[in-house]
């Protein structure tokens, strides 16, 4: 642990920047995301999944509405802007079209969870070899921290500023709970962002999404928590911590499905690929 | 010539199919469910996919996908299926995506919808009314051409009577002229070379931070401008001395033309005009049409949509009167007392009166 950052703390000394890194798909490291925004950290795993499979130039990525469609103008990768929920549907023409292609959509919970469920839930019913990147952060962060379908009991947003109450709002979809027993769903899995080693799992989790798809096994899904500082009305160095603890409860962690077979509890992946 | 009796859904599904489509979705709905059926029959032998979406949300979002990676693809609804298409027909022609969608209507009444639209923004589609299977063979062909040309979607305006109406044909494969490469479809080869593409609706372009909406949407409103200009198309008849002139679309076109020829042969001074693109609506044609007459009659299957495209054609010259209606079956199908010869004759007749057509 000693060579990578910590970001399970707030640093003790201000930020320095030492040097700059780019991911070999990205055409600039300049965004307007907001500082502490997991988004950029989870479109690098993504983006080096691709790399790593060799897949630079066979690769589609579908994108939903939300903060991250911003990042749709540093990607180096063919894109098609869907619209609100949709993309899971775009991407099964697309792929239908071009198998040969790798496929992904890039959505937001609000995306996903709420304007789109049905388009999900259907896709991955159908095993249609594509992988729908979720981008969980419990808010809307475009409008400015609103609730979504998986805001998590407790949570303090914009339109449940007491807290969500389950006897008033509602409870949080569990999204990889509900998609990975699903028939079609060949690979299902969560990580999360808040720290370097959750990190990495993530990008081994994306890539072996990738991989499922290209194979042919059948739909895949990554849920990737994202830290959501303002949207959460916490102060930028709380996110990691937020996240881990709060979301992090309600949205566990880990492989849910591999290789067709939904695993009794979930679990890392494993580190040799 | 190898003419077949053929039903307009399975005639415009060959047609699609040797145009070219290899691609559509579509969710079961009376009277579309035939064209979708024909397409899940007839596609897989001739290489192409087609799915039974979930919804038509879900079919339309798979078209959208389907021709963004070059590929000819068409989706379509009844007009109540389109009223849920519509959010994804608003982007669609803003990405400048080149798809094909059918509306086998239930009867006149989205006429509406077709020709303003139901989603949000500032878009346009090309709207072709085939009045029967033979010309609808034609249209459907012709739509994936303009469709590929303009890089726009092109809607075929069809109903329950062109979809089930049995005539006898023959599919031909039409030439057209060549189309430019579609260099802007996404197959996915640009990525990691520092210009990939990007195929949206709000102006993104790659390497470039923000969005630039005001001059994309305009540069668009310019070549909605060029297409309404270039693909004004329409028919007409009987035009010489006319004191009548009776104005109808699509299948209602069909009924309005024997009558007027009927009457014609009668020696009553009635003529002929039928838009065959709804949007652009040929409205020099139309006024040019309705130069001489007394009055002109508009005879559509609603309550009253087109009439108002006439009247802005024909801009106060002549009156402008409904002679159509609503006239639906029980099942709401539009298969009503109106599609019947002597029904649209009566009409045509009161309508005659005071308007000196009569020798």
């Amino acid at each position: 642990m000693s060579d990578i950052i910590r970001t399970d703390r707030p640093p003790e000394a201000a930020a320095r920047k030492t040097g700059e890194f780019m991911p070999t798909l990205q055409l600039s490291t300049d965004h307007d995301l907001c500082p502490g925004c997991g988004e950029p950290l989870a479109l690098r795993t993504v983006l080096e999944s691709i790399v790593d499979l060799g897949m630079s130039q066979q690769c589609v990525g579908v994108i939903g509405i939300g903060c991250y469609t911003a990042l749709t103008s540093i990607m180096d990768v063919d894109l098609i802007q869907a619209l609100h929920g949709r993309a899971p549907s775009v991407a099964t023409g697309s792929k239908r079209m071009r198998p040969e292609t790798l496929i992904f959509t890039l959505q937001g919970d609000g995306d996903m969870a709420n304007e789109g469920l049905q388009e999900v839930i259907h896709t991955a019913a159908r095993g249609e070899s594509v992988t729908c990147i979720l981008l969980n952060n419990g808010v809307f962060g475009e409008t400015g921290g609103h609730m979504t379908a998986t805001t998590v009991i407790g949570q303090r947003t914009k339109n449940s500023l007491d807290g969500r109450d389950a006897a008033y709002h509602g409870h949080p979809i569990d999204m990889i709970g509900l998609l990975a027993p699903l028939g079609g769903t060949a690979y299902a899995a969560r990580g999360s962002v808040h720290d370097a080693a959750g990190v990495a799992k993530t990008r081994r989790m994306v890539r072996r999404a990738f991989e499922a798809q290209l194979r042919g096994d059948g739909f895949s899904i990554v849920e990737i928590l994202t830290m959501c500082p303002t949207g959460w009305f916490i102060p930028t160095e709380e996110g990691p911590d937020y996240l881990d603890t709060v979301m992090g409860e309600i949205h566990v962690t880990g492989e849910w499905k591999r290789d067709g077979q939904l695993l009794q509890q979930a679990a890392d992946p494993p580190e040799a690929d | 010539m190898t003419r077949r009796l053929m039903e307009g859904s399975e005639a415009m599904a060959e047609a699609a199919i040797a145009a070219g489509c290899r691609f559509f979705a579509g969710y079961p709905m009376t009277p579309f469910t035939e064209l979708l059926e024909n397409f899940a029959a007839k596609l897989p032998t001739a290489g192409g996919t087609c799915i039974n979406a979930e919804s038509e949300l879900e079919a339309v979002g798979m078209a959208w996908g389907a021709c963004a990676t070059g590929a000819r693809a068409a989706t379509g609804s009844t007009g109540q299926g389109l009223s849920l298409m519509q959010e994804s027909l608003s982007e669609i022609t803003r990405a400048e995506l080149p798809l094909v969608v059918f509306n086998m209507a239930r009867g006149q009444s989205d006429y509406y919808q077709a020709t303003r639209g139901g989603g949000h923004g500032d878009y346009r589609h090309l709207v072709l009314a085939p009045i029967d299977v033979n010309e609808a063979i034609h249209h459907v062909q012709l739509a994936f051409h303009l469709a590929d040309h303009w890089r726009n979607p092109v809607l075929i305006y069809g109903d329950y009577l062109l979809g089930h109406t049995a005539e006898a044909v023959d599919v031909v494969r039409e030439g057209f002229d060549p189309l430019p490469e579609k260099d802007w479809a996404v197959d996915g080869s640009r990525g990691g070379g520092g210009d990939p593409r990007n195929l949206n609706p709000i102006g993104m372009v790659p390497g470039i931070k923000g969005i630039d909406p005001d001059s994309f949407w305009k540069r668009l409103q310019a070549k909605h401008d060029a297409m309404e200009a270039a693909e004004k198309r329409f028919d007409q008849e009987h035009l010489e001395d006319a004191e009548l002139l009776v104005v109808a679309f699509g299948s209602m076109a069909r009924f309005a033309r024997h009558v007027v020829r009927e009457l014609r042969a009668e020696g009553v001074r009635v003529g002929y005009f039928r838009p065959i693109t709804l949007w652009p609506f040929p409205s020099e044609a139309l006024a040019q049409a309705a130069a001489g007459v007394r009055k002109v009659a508009v005879l559509e299957q609603n309550a009253g949509q087109m009439i108002d495209d006439v009247r802005l054609s024909v801009l106060g010259a002549a009156p402008v009167a409904p002679i159509g209606g609503i006239s639906s079956d029980s099942a709401g199908f539009g298969v009503g007392p109106l599609l019947d010869i002597e029904t649209i004759r009566g009409r045509v007749e009161n309508a005659l009166d005071g308007s000196g057509a009569r020798a």
